[in-house]
């Protein structure tokens, strides 16, 4: 019989050595897919993991996808340490998007410095705004945020839909269900010349020192940490729960939303209605791969990025289904959770005592 | 003797990581006998009982039970021996009935067709008055402690194991309880029984072994012992006890009128209309039995549940609308009974411990930023004025020892320098040395003019260090009287909730 008896104190350094053990695990278990699915395994692995960090390009392109995954997965960690589960980043996300992009819409051809940060600002609070609606819910009727998050989601993807297919469609588009091209001053500055890899990325850095900072130095941080553990010591120290779950909504869904106004104004350029690709969800992943530490969400943001940038090379190369990059980031998840009970929790092998036969 | 011992322990050793709970314990219960095994918290009582209900298994050592060896594997095979154990914390499902929890906990065979009839025999047998068909969240503790010792009971065990069982329980229950055992004594079953309440083992026991560091340190006769022999022998060293003088009391500093709290919690206990008030330099104490409204009360007065803001006063302040920082910064600090989980996080760090009721009074938190090196220099601060033993302030609070924990909890408020301090509970699960310590300091805060008000369940505690006294029973509080004024019997009637010069609530009811 195997028992599972909890550690007395869990060490920090296996905390930090958990998400590379899941990487590790995740790859041998990608071999023997591959080696099942009869392609050569190693090659397999060489081009997911390996070949997009040998050329600019695809260091560009990972850069264009961890940037929405660290800026979500940043949003995330807050409410994830408090116990807050917004797991409906993708409509906050996708919602932020058309805000954002409603405005660039609304101010086609007008130049100016302030069109894209305007965007910015429309699209943070229309995050919060999808966000509100689970804070309310939860904090007035004691809805569950997980539900609610998760069904606006759709609702938020079908909007985006009516949307180009109606008001925001391209009046020149030959009918096409997508707005018109952003503008010049609409759209995202590019940081590396010939590529993709917009100014967004910067400033998702600058989430990841702003949450750092909060984490470790600011009296919010604290209280999320606390109200995660144990919400009747965060009573007792004060912390009001309701304010806690505004407050970690509003930041989730402002940074989803503002990383919804970057892809559209980036790397799409237009609102389409295949604009959500994933990225709300695939931060959750980002989130706890990264140990909801700043720092670690940053490094999970590239570990994801090259799972998309790599499974698209394994598809071009090697003649693989598309599904390879979802079953690698759910094989993630899969496998750090699996580990992070071995950190907390000790294997014993039980004999089975003989004694027992008789009851 | 020429008889066989039921019960046999020889050279019992239980290790757990770091520490040895059990060394080398040896002793023997004979039939009939009500036997005392007496320690301080941590001394390894718990550890030893687990082991004989099949709970734990000893590393080194062996058991006899009635003559043949005895290693139950699990508390269902030590049930089948005839050994019953009533727990110190109840496992019984507040939504469920009598029966039903009784049913549940009993092995199957053992479970009868007419089960309803059979605890009203075994209830009316043993003077245990139990009505099957009732639901236990609508019964008090010393009730539901029936329905735990009728489980037993009904097994018909050779062997009952009695874990703390008079710390929830009224003085007049506790007589019901001591008829109960000697009754089943008398009949040949033997008891178990597990206190650190040293007047209890001498009216009670026949015979005591006393443990201290998981060691047996002796075994006596208790009814030949004193308490205060019988004291020294568990801790080991001579005591110093704190000793309440008479105060000089200055300005009513806490104010409570007419404050009503629902509890949240449906099997709760909602305050009603309580009044009282603590001057500068006195400490009052609210005795009254487990869940009667203690922890609704100190969360009401913390500020965890906000009340209208002219019930509670602070120094003239009306403060009842406060949340319990707002009440920390005019000088109210708390001690809740949860040690882990309320009063401190038990995955933090001593020092991240101190920033949750720290940080406004100890500027730790300036315009909402944290200064670290301020909360780990008074971390360090509260290790070494209040002697807490860990190894360092970057340890878990859950690594620490109860009494420990305690000691820095308390620490951690007591040196915020508060002009009002309530506390829930100050040694509960503490041993003696920390709790005479602990006491000393409560003291010495009061005789620098705070007002401390002490809820405790522990009425010796009270008499002890409480200058005033009342008694809270059902979430209403007695008149407050000086300590010393009131028999025993009276405060015991008051915490069943007879108030005396006031319509006890039955009458209040037939009145309206």
């Amino acid at each position: 019989m195997i028992r599972l008896e909890p550690r007395k104190e869990v060490s920090k350094h296996l905390l930090y050595l958990t998400p590379v053990m899941a990487v590790a695990v995740t790859i041998a278990l990608g071999l023997v897919m591959f080696a099942a699915l009869g392609k050569n395994p190693f090659q397999a692995i060489y081009i997911i993991f390996y070949e997009p960090l040998t050329d600019l390009f695809t260091i560009s392109e990972m850069i264009v996808k961890a940037t929405p995954l660290i800026l979500i997965g940043i949003g995330l960690s807050f409410g994830f340490r408090a116990g807050v589960w917004n797991i409906g980043a993708e409509g906050q996300f996708t919602f932020g998007a058309l805000t954002g992009g409603a405005v660039a819409l609304a101010l086609y051809q007008v130049e100016g410095f302030w069109v894209l940060p305007l965007m910015c600002l429309a699209g943070i609070l229309g995050g919060m705004a999808w966000a509100a609606i689970p804070a309310f819910l939860r904090t007035k009727f004691n809805a569950n945020e997980i539900l609610v998050t998760l069904m606006l989601t759709y609702v938020a993807v079908l909007l985006l839909s009516v949307l180009v297919h109606g008001p925001l469609k391209d009046p020149e588009g030959l009918n096409f269900p997508e707005s018109r091209l952003f503008h010049g001053a609409a759209t995202m500055p590019i940081l590396i010349a010939e590529t993709r890899a917009h100014i967004g990325f910067i400033v998702a850095l600058l989430a990841v020192a702003v949450a750092w900072v909060v984490l470790s130095r600011h009296v919010f941080g604290y209280q999320v940490k606390v109200m995660g553990q144990s919400p009747k010591a965060a009573a007792y120290g004060g912390f009001v729960e309701k304010r806690v779950v505004w407050v970690s909504l509003m930041i989730s869904g402002g940074l989803a939303g503002l990383a919804g106004t970057f892809e559209a104004a980036g790397p799409v350029g237009q609102l389409v209605p295949a604009l959500p690709v994933g990225y709300g969800f695939t931060a959750i992943i980002v989130a706890f791969l990264g140990r909801l530490n700043p720092i670690g969400i940053l490094l999970a943001g590239f570990v994801m990025a090259l799972t998309y940038i790599g499974g698209e090379g394994a598809q071009i190369s090697m003649n693989l289904p598309s599904a390879v990059t979802g079953v690698f980031q759910g094989m993630f998840l899969f496998t750090l959770l699996g580990i992070d009970v071995l950190a907390r929790y000790r294997i014993r092998m039980v004999r089975r005592q003989p004694a027992e036969k008789g009851s | 003797m020429s008889e066989v011992p039921l019960l046999q322990l020889d050279g019992i050793t239980k290790r757990f990581p770091g520490v040895v709970a059990n060394d080398d314990v040896s002793f023997s219960i004979m039939p009939g006998e009500v036997h005392a095994l007496l320690g301080e918290n941590g001394a390894g009582k718990s550890t030893l009982v687990k082991m004989i209900y099949g709970v734990l298994h000893p590393d080194e050592g062996s058991m006899h039970f009635g003559g043949a060896p005895y290693a139950p594997a699990k508390p269902s095979e030590a049930r089948a021996h005839g050994v019953g154990m009533v727990f110190q914390h109840f496992s019984l499902f507040d939504a469920l009935t009598v029966a039903d929890n009784v049913a549940l906990g009993m092995n199957k065979e053992a479970v009868g067709a007419n089960l309803d009839q059979q605890i009203i025999e075994v209830s009316e047998a043993y003077g245990l008055a139990l009505d099957p068909t009732r639901y236990i969240g609508s019964l008090s503790v010393g009730e539901r402690q029936r329905v735990e010792i009728i489980r037993c009971l009904l097994q018909n065990p050779r062997l009952l194991i009695m874990d703390e069982p008079t710390s929830v329980l009224t003085p007049q229950e506790v007589d019901i309880l001591f008829e109960t055992l000697r009754q089943l004594s008398a009949e040949g079953c033997s008891i178990l029984y597990i206190s650190h309440k040293l007047e209890e083992i001498r009216t009670l026991c026949d015979k005591a072994t006393v443990l201290r560091g998981g060691k047996v340190v002796g075994s006596c006769d208790p009814r030949q012992e004193t308490a205060k022999s019988l004291a020294e022998m568990m801790i080991g060293t001579t005591l110093t006890m704190a000793e309440r003088k008479q105060a000089t009391l200055g300005d009513a500093r806490l104010v409570v009128k007419g404050l009503s709290s629902p509890s949240p919690d449906p099997f709760g206990v909602d305050i009603e209309d309580v009044s009282f008030s603590v001057r500068a330099g006195e400490i009052l104490g609210i005795a009254g039995v487990a869940g009667n409204g203690q922890v609704e009360l100190m969360e009401a007065l913390s500020g965890e549940h906000p009340t209208p803001s002219d019930t509670v006063m602070i120094d003239g302040a009306a403060v009842g609308h406060l949340g319990p920082t707002g009440r920390r910064r005019l000088g109210m600090c708390a001690v809740p009974e949860e040690r882990l989980g309320h009063g401190a996080v038990p995955d933090m760090s001593l020092w991240e411990n101190v920033i949750l009721s720290a940080r406004t009074r100890k500027g730790i938190e300036q315009g909402g930023f944290l200064d670290l090196a301020k909360a780990q220099a008074y971390a360090t601060d509260v290790v070494a004025q209040f002697n807490v033993k860990t190894a360092g302030i970057e340890h878990a609070a859950k690594s620490l020892s109860g009494g420990n924990l305690q000691k820095f909890i308390v620490g951690r408020e007591i040196m915020q320098a508060p002009t009002v301090l309530i506390i829930l509970q100050p040694t509960w699960g503490v041993d003696a040395a920390a709790a005479a310590d602990i006491h000393r300091a409560l003291q010495k805060l009061a005789d620098e003019g705070s007002a401390i008000l002490v809820i405790s369940q522990d009425l010796d505690e009270l008499m002890a260090i409480s200058n005033n006294f009342a008694v809270i029973a059902e979430g209403r509080l007695s008149d407050v009287s000086p300590t010393g004024s009131l028999s025993i019997e009276e405060i015991g009637l008051l915490m069943g909730g007879v108030h005396g010069g006031e319509k006890s609530p039955a009458q209040a009811e037939a009145g309206a």
